[in-house]
């Protein structure tokens, strides 16, 4: 009963900030403009609909890859290395929190565009007689968004690698096996809930990006979540934008039922 | 499976651990014969830790050398001294299955699929978990863990198996059976095995040779009944058992061991009474001393009194206080307990020359 009582204001707030308006999304995808499930039928012949779909699939994927790769690397020094390797570690993990998503992006910006740091600087030493194309297109959303989910990949992985017992790691190298043979057929086994745990994370994250793919990208690299807010912004187009907004919905909510099946909520932290 | 010539024999010479200022380890030195089951014991931070992990090449020791068949391994690192060993806890890799645990030390050594295949079949046969082949370690109990745990230690036939107190996680009469388990796999295989507990019964029970530890420091090392009648030391008869301690007076060499003065009453020794003159301590175990109605002349023997007892099943601890109030405590038949107590419990205490030991007094 108490905690059902202390439960209840998080319950509220779901139900009014997120489950009643989602109703309201669904209920407009079908009877805008008229009643019926014709934006579903529409959505699966769109073209422009389902290249966006396949492109943010693809940027999701790869982006997972990367981040959870680069957050491999540095919860291994957050959580095995020296104490002043570790000190540093969390200083570039817990960092990037305090900086808005925004600043971020225009961060990226200032560096990739054709008069960007990168580009000027590479045109300086005469590496590139013509700017490289970093930023308004696909690369751009990628560094963008994989340095905002970094950090979000290491607490999954970090859990696992801090539950791991020692003596497992040294009787491997006991039995003769050397440091990367024990890294790879080991250690990575070992923290596979892990591996999981964050790269699902991280791929749910992508599918809902908004900010970073609108600035880097340029409106090039359209993602699912600008495609609704242009359907229901720009174009007066509701019912699309709202079927949309339902699909990813239940994609994203039946990764997160497979994530659960492999993975205990615990072992994300 | 293994010739007895494969076992190593291990030098350590003036061996040295320091952490910080803690000093873990102190100038030992060791040899550790062929094919010796060599028991490391004392109490938790006594040392013995920290030397088998200087052996599987874990820690690397501050001063001192290290030789395995006369080549120096000091510097080598772990993966390469090709050392078996068993953790306290075992440490099998869980996403793999028995057989995979089992095939791990083969499979880094590049052996050929088919020969791993057999030695694992083999190994398993031999410690008696077939039909668990596929099995994860989480599904296994204690036991079936520990015999994975001494498969794969021993799958790719070491020359030194290391065990560090792998008995500590099981129940009483499971660690019997991994005891006897464990002889058995000694006596198959020829290995060296040493062998790390702070269970005092276990070791005596296990192995050819005891090195007692307190301190960092090595105390001793002996055949077990050689450390049990003779230790060398307050510490070592302590440690290994329970053990009557006398102040003796006036002691004196004599040709083959030495006389003295317990509670005014003369005594002789047998065997070692080297470097010991004047005051000492006499040491005997409760189960070498007997209950008598009086000494004979020229028999050790002191007086008496009978003031509890404890009911052991077998036998029967009886506690009594000397004359001059030193407590004893003997190991005797049940009938003997009941009569000295109840006869006034006024008995005499005897016990044959080559039984009892001098101890430096204070020491």
């Amino acid at each position: 009963m108490g905690a059902a009582l202390l439960m209840a204001p998080l319950l509220l707030f779901l139900v009014l900030a997120y489950a009643w308006p989602f109703l309201g999304v669904v209920k407009w995808s079908v009877t805008l403009p008229t009643p019926g499930l014709g934006q579903y039928s529409a959505l699966a012949t769109d073209a422009l609909v389902q290249s966006v779909f396949i492109r943010t699939l693809r940027i999701a994927l790869i982006v997972t890859v990367v981040s959870v790769a680069a957050a491999y690397a540095i919860t291994m020094v957050w959580v095995r290395g020296s104490p002043a390797q570790r000190i540093v570690a969390e200083f570039c993990i817990l960092v990037p929190f305090w900086i808005s998503v925004l600043t971020r992006a225009f961060g990226w910006v200032a560096l990739l565009s054709n008069r960007g740091l990168i580009n000027t600087w590479l045109q300086s030493i005469g590496f590139i007689s013509e700017p490289l194309a970093l930023v308004r297109n696909e690369f751009g959303v990628i560094v963008g968004m994989t340095h905002f989910l970094i950090p979000f990949a290491v607490f999954p992985l970090a859990s696992a690698m801090r539950s791991l017992d020692e003596r497992v790691l040294l009787a491997a190298r006991g039995l003769g096996s050397s440091r990367m043979r024990t890294f790879w057929t080991v250690f990575v086994p070992m923290t596979r809930s892990g591996i999981i745990g964050s790269a699902m994370i991280v791929f749910v994250f992508s599918l809902g990006f908004f900010v970073t793919p609108a600035i880097l990208g340029g409106g090039r690299s359209v993602m699912i979540a600008e495609l609704i807010y242009l359907r229901i912004f720009q174009s007066p187009d509701w019912g699309l934008g709202a079927a949309i907004s339902v699909v990813l919905v239940l994609f994203v909510g039946a990764l997160m039922a497979l994530l659960f099946r492999y993975v205990r909520p615990k072992q994300l932290i | 499976m293994q010739q007895p010539g494969r076992a190593a024999e291990i030098k350590a010479i003036g061996i040295g651990k320091s952490f910080g200022s803690f000093r873990a380890l102190d100038n030992l030195s060791l040899n550790i014969g062929r094919g010796e089951f060599l028991t490391l014991l004392g109490p938790s931070g006594s040392g013995k830790t920290t030397f088998l992990m200087i052996l599987a090449g874990f820690v690397q020791p501050t001063e001192g050398k290290l030789f395995s068949d006369g080549v120096d391994i000091t510097e080598r690192p772990a993966e390469q001294r090709a050392a078996g060993m068993v953790f306290q806890g075992y440490a099998l890799f869980p996403h793999m299955s028995v057989e995979a645990n089992i095939a791990f030390p083969l499979k880094v050594r590049k052996k050929s699929t088919a020969e791993i295949k057999r030695r694992v079949a083999e190994m398993i046969e031999r410690v008696g978990l077939k039909g668990h082949e596929t099995k994860l370690p989480a599904q296994l109990s204690g036991g079936q863990q520990q015999r994975v745990a001494l498969a794969r230690a021993l799958v790719f036939e070491p020359g030194v198996l290391l065990l560090d107190e792998p008995f500590s996680a099981l129940d009483k009469s499971l660690r019997g059976q991994m005891q006897a388990e464990m002889k058995r796999l000694h006596q198959e295989t020829g290995t060296t095995f040493v062998f790390v507990t702070h269970d005092q019964s276990e070791a005596l029970a296990l192995s050819s040779r005891v090195a007692i530890f307190n301190h960092g420091k090595l105390l001793q090392v002996g055949a077990p009944d050689e450390v049990y009648d003779r230790p060398a030391n307050r510490f070592v008869a302590e440690f290994l058992g329970e053990i009557n301690m006398l102040p003796l007076k006036g002691v004196k060499r004599a040709d083959d061991g030495a006389t003295a003065l317990c509670e005014d009453r003369a005594i002789t020794l047998r065997g070692n009474a080297e470097a010991v003159n004047g005051n000492a301590i006499l040491a005997i175990r409760p189960e070498h001393m007997s209950i008598a109605r009086e000494a004979a002349a020229g028999e050790n023997g002191i007086a008496a009194t009978a003031v509890g007892s404890t009911y052991l099943g077998a036998a029967t601890k009886l506690d009594l206080t000397t004359r001059q109030g030193a407590k004893v405590t003997v190991s005797v038949p049940n009938e003997v307990a009941a009569a000295a107590l109840s006869k006034g419990n006024s008995v005499w205490l005897t016990w044959p020359a080559e039984k009892g030991f001098l101890l430096p007094d204070g020491g």
